[in-house]
């Protein structure tokens, strides 16, 4: 469904993705690990329209969209979630999903019903009238979910949808996830929620320093001394051990 | 073909006329450089400079040039105030509320003065209003001379005050990090005052510099505040070598535009000159990519 | 949206009494004049408060508008129904290219407040220089007093019209905060960049409310040439209109629909209110404008009718937080 042909991308001298070829199987669930900095947000941004790669290709649906904009690469099918949350503040979750709902529902009745459908998959029918920028950490990265859901995707792209929250929180947006997929929507997500990988995704990629290193099963990927490496050598006791404070990433 | 006869007066003219274009910008770019806002208050205060020039020499005979140890003190307090008084409490720490409190300001300035002043021009007479210097290639008016001259000392004075104290290391920090200069201990509001009032010392130096040869009116700011703005933005928002180039630069086309294409419409090609760069090369001359 | 719907027809149906039961000529012409800036505001409205785009040169669509119609009108003998869309056409395609220019190249916040101002002061200087504008002297619409010719001798034929105007800025309005359009133009207000991410075309978006927009502000020109008969450079390319036209709705609320009216009556009654204090004393009732919108800013951060509403959310109880 999603290929990546040699996509590099580099900031001034800084090579954040550096020749990376992946793909991504329909219906499946596919995660992209690798320790702070390795260049996972920035290939999402590449994928999603938000940067341009310096080389490289990118497929989605046979179609090469590397260069197009971001808003037309959603229209194709394909949604991302941003890891620093980007909630419309000034606007009530419902309006937030509503702007998502709207791609594919001229109407505004309907958008804003199928933006309550959504927020109560996502678990948010509680906070539906609530302002966005009221909402707790927790709450901003359902929001993140729902509005990119609400766009109908082939592809969803997750950008660290469960950093920041507590081991509750962190099951339910499993579930939902794995729901999400169950209704037909292929996900590609960056995760440093180890528990999550590994009862989530099928494969799992693994990005160092821009470089793509392994690829595999969670386990594989566990056993593979490449990534042991890469995590120990910058310090992958402490990220192992629960690293997700999160304040980092909010 | 233009004469160089007629060619080089006008460069010249233009060159001192921009000297204090350069000056007025000056003071907005410190401005924009440090506090990140941009300042619509600017002419009414080059205008309220300007009247307080007016007065000292009509009211006690002091001469312009003179009255720069008084006026230029007065207007950084009331800059300084202005900030920490006014602006610093209305804006919240928003971006367009600032704006939004710096045009309020100006709307306030600007009618107070209509309702004084009236709306008649004014003008001073000095000894040395019509003389001129022999530069060899040209007669340039004495006070244009001066202001050209005056207007680069200021440049040179601000530059050291920049580069060579305290207080201009705090405000080149602030400028640079403000969670940073907050850390080491920075007093933020104050160095934010400080930078708005000199600031607007800039704008009372260009009054004293202006008034030998130019009028005052309760509008006259307009004239200059969307020429600093051009030259903000040519020379790049918070550059002070790009404010000085600018000005330079703006005064010169300016002065051969309007000898090219007439009075009125040669300001115009000032402005297109601001919208090119503002739409094509935003950061300026000399500016740094935000 | 019902309520909304029935707030607007009973506003405009107690406004259309006002010729008949006012019978101050004053305050009839009052009424009007307020009527006239709510026009100017809410077309302000559009761009800056639901699209979050600042400008401060509006004043090149209200003067676009007004000049387009006079000119038609004077120079070429069109007549001033015929001409008054042609104005509107004309004020939304300045309004087009400069959001085409600005927008294109990513201009924002204070960039493309000042890239509006130089853009009205170009058209001022320009009106200043061609001769069809009449320069500096201005341009003096002949007096022939008939409805055809939209000059009403006994002036309700003006505050109809101008009652119409507002009538339809508030219905644009309106459709605008029920329509995907208004919803992704508040959108991309809010965060450009999680628009993109929801096939939101924020170039699109901005251009079509920028064009929108200036096209109301030209039907305000064009009526203005035909209230007053006289225009020149500095009525209708100067800065007074700007401000006046991003006042009105800041003050009211911005980004409401209800706001810029409530703005433009409070602004005018506290402008009246300081003639009355202070005589027709020049300058001093711009003066209250200015120390108003500071207070503003520094009180009331989201205008009169915000202000209205959270009071009001609060007695009733009707606020939950998190
Ligand atoms: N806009 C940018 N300009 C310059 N450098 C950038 C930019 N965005 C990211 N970088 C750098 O590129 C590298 C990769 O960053 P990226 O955010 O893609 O990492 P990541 O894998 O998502 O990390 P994390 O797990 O912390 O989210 C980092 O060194 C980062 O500092
Ligand atoms: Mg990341």
């Amino acid at each position: 469904m999603l290929e990546v042909e040699g996509v590099s991308k580099n900031f001034g001298g800084l090579r954040a993705v550096a020749d990376v070829t992946m793909r991504v199987e329909e219906g499946s669930i596919t995660a992209l690990i690798g320790p702070n900095g390795a260049g996972k947000t920035t290939l999402f941004a590449t994928i999603s329209g938000f940067l341009r790669p310096d080389t490289g290709r990118v497929r989605f649906l046979g179609r090469d969209i590397a260069g197009l904009s971001p808003e037309r690469i959603c229209r194709l099918g394909l949604a991302r979630t941003f890891q620093i949350v980007q909630p419309f503040a000034g606007l009530s979750v419902r309006e937030n999903i509503a702007v998502g709902a709207h791609l594919h529902r001229p109407g505004r009745t309907e958008a804003l019903a199928h933006a309550e459908l959504i927020g109560r998959q996502i678990g948010m029918g509680r906070m539906l009238d609530q302002p966005a920028g009221a909402l707790t950490i927790a709450g901003r990265k359902r929001l993140e979910l729902a509005r990119a859901l609400a766009t109908d995707p082939k592809l969803l792209l997750l950008d660290e949808v469960m950093a920041g929250l507590n081991p509750t929180e962190i099951e339910e947006i499993v579930a939902v996830v794995r729901r999400i997929r169950l209704a037909g929507v292929t996900i590609l997500l960056i995760e440093h929620v180890m528990q999550a990988v590994v009862s989530l995704a099928e494969t799992t990629w693994v990005l160092s320093d821009g470089v793509l290193i392994a690829r595999g099963s969670p386990a594989e990927i566990a056993a593979d001394p490449k990534v042991v490496e890469a995590y120990l050598g910058r310090g992958a006791a402490a990220r192992l051990a629960g690293r997700e404070g999160g304040a980092a990433h909010a | 073909m233009v004469e160089l006869q007629i060619l080089l007066p006008a460069i010249l003219n233009g060159l001192t006329t921009g000297a204090v274009y350069a000056l007025i910008a000056l003071g907005l770019t410190l401005i924009y450089g440090v506090l990140h806002i941009i300042n619509f208050a600017h002419g009414s205060l080059l205008m309220l400079a300007m009247y307080a020039v007016f007065f000292l020499h009509a009211g006690l005979g002091i001469d312009p040039y003179l009255a720069l140890p008084v006026v230029v003190p007065g207007f950084f307090a009331l800059g300084y105030l202005l900030q920490r008084g006014v602006i610093a409490r209305a804006s919240h720490g928003r971006d367009e509320n600032i704006l939004l409190v710096t045009l309020g300001v100006s709307i306030v300035i600007e009618n107070l003065a209509r309702y004084f002043w009236r709306s008649d021009t004014r003008t001073i007479e000095t000894p040395y209003s019509f003389e001129t210097v022999d530069l060899g290639v040209a007669f340039i008016a004495v006070p244009k001379v001066v202001a050209f001259a005056g207007a680069l000392l200021v440049t040179l004075a601000l530059w050291w005050v920049m580069s060579r104290t305290d207080l201009g290391r705090a405000i080149r920090a602030l400028a640079k990090e403000r969670q940073g200069a907050r850390l080491v201990g920075i007093d933020v509001d104050h160095i934010f005052a400080m930078s708005f009032g000199i600031g607007t010392a800039c704008v009372a130096a260009a009054a004293c510099l202006l008034l030998p040869s130019f009028y005052v009116s309760p509008g006259v700011g307009h004239t200059f505040v969307l020429i600093a703005f051009t030259v903000v933005v040519l020379g790049g928002m918070g550059s002070f070598a790009g404010a000085l180039i600018g000005g330079l630069i703006i005064g010169v086309t300016e002065s051969l535009c309007g000898l090219y294409l007439g009075e009125s419409l040669g300001q115009i090609g000032i402005f297109l000159i601001f919208i090119a760069i503002l739409l094509f090369r935003p950061t300026g001359l000399l500016g740094h990519r935000a | 949206m019902r309520r909304q719907l029935l707030a607007i027809v009973a506003f405009l149906a107690a406004m259309a009494l006002v010729p008949h039961l006012v019978d101050s000529e004053f305050w009839r012409n009052w009424v009007m004049m307020a009527l006239f800036y709510a026009l100017l505001g809410q077309a302000w409205n559009i761009l800056g408060g639901y699209g979050g785009q600042f400008s401060f040169g509006h004043a090149a669509f209200f003067g676009t508008g007004a000049y387009c119609s006079a000119i038609l009108h004077v120079h070429y003998g069109v007549n001033p129904w015929i001409a008054l869309p042609a104005a509107g056409m004309a004020a939304g395609l300045v309004g087009a290219f400069i959001g085409f220019l600005s927008f294109r190249y990513g201009l924002r916040g204070s960039y493309f407040a000042l890239v509006t101002l130089a853009f009205a002061e170009v058209l001022r200087i320009l009106a200043n220089t061609v001769p069809i504008t009449g320069k500096g002297v201005g341009l003096l619409i002949p007096l022939e007093p008939g409805a055809a010719n939209m000059q009403f001798a006994d002036r309700t034929g003006y505050f109809y019209l101008i009652l119409a105007f507002v009538g339809l800025a508030l219905l644009l309005t309106l459709w605008l905060e029920h329509s995907r359009f208004g919803a992704r133009l508040v959108a991309v207000r809010e965060n450009e960049d999680a628009a993109r991410a929801l096939g939101v075309d924020v170039f699109r978006t901005k251009l079509a409310a920028i064009t929108l927009s200036g096209a109301l502000a030209g039907l305000g020109g064009s009526y203005y040439a035909q209230l007053f008969l006289y225009l020149d450079p500095g009525i209708a390319y100067g800065p007074a209109i700007s401000v006046e036209a991003l006042l009105v709705p800041i003050v009211g609320g911005m980004g409401t629909l209800f706001g810029p009216l409530l703005g433009s009556f409070a602004l005018h009654g506290v402008s009246e209110l300081a003639k009355l204090a202070f005589g027709e004393a020049p300058g001093l009732d711009l003066a209250l404008y200015g120390v108003l919108l500071v207070l503003m800013v520094m009180f009331m951060p989201n205008g009169l009718f915000g202000m209205g509403r959270t009071t009001l959310a609060r007695l009733l109880g009707g606020r939950r937080d998190a």
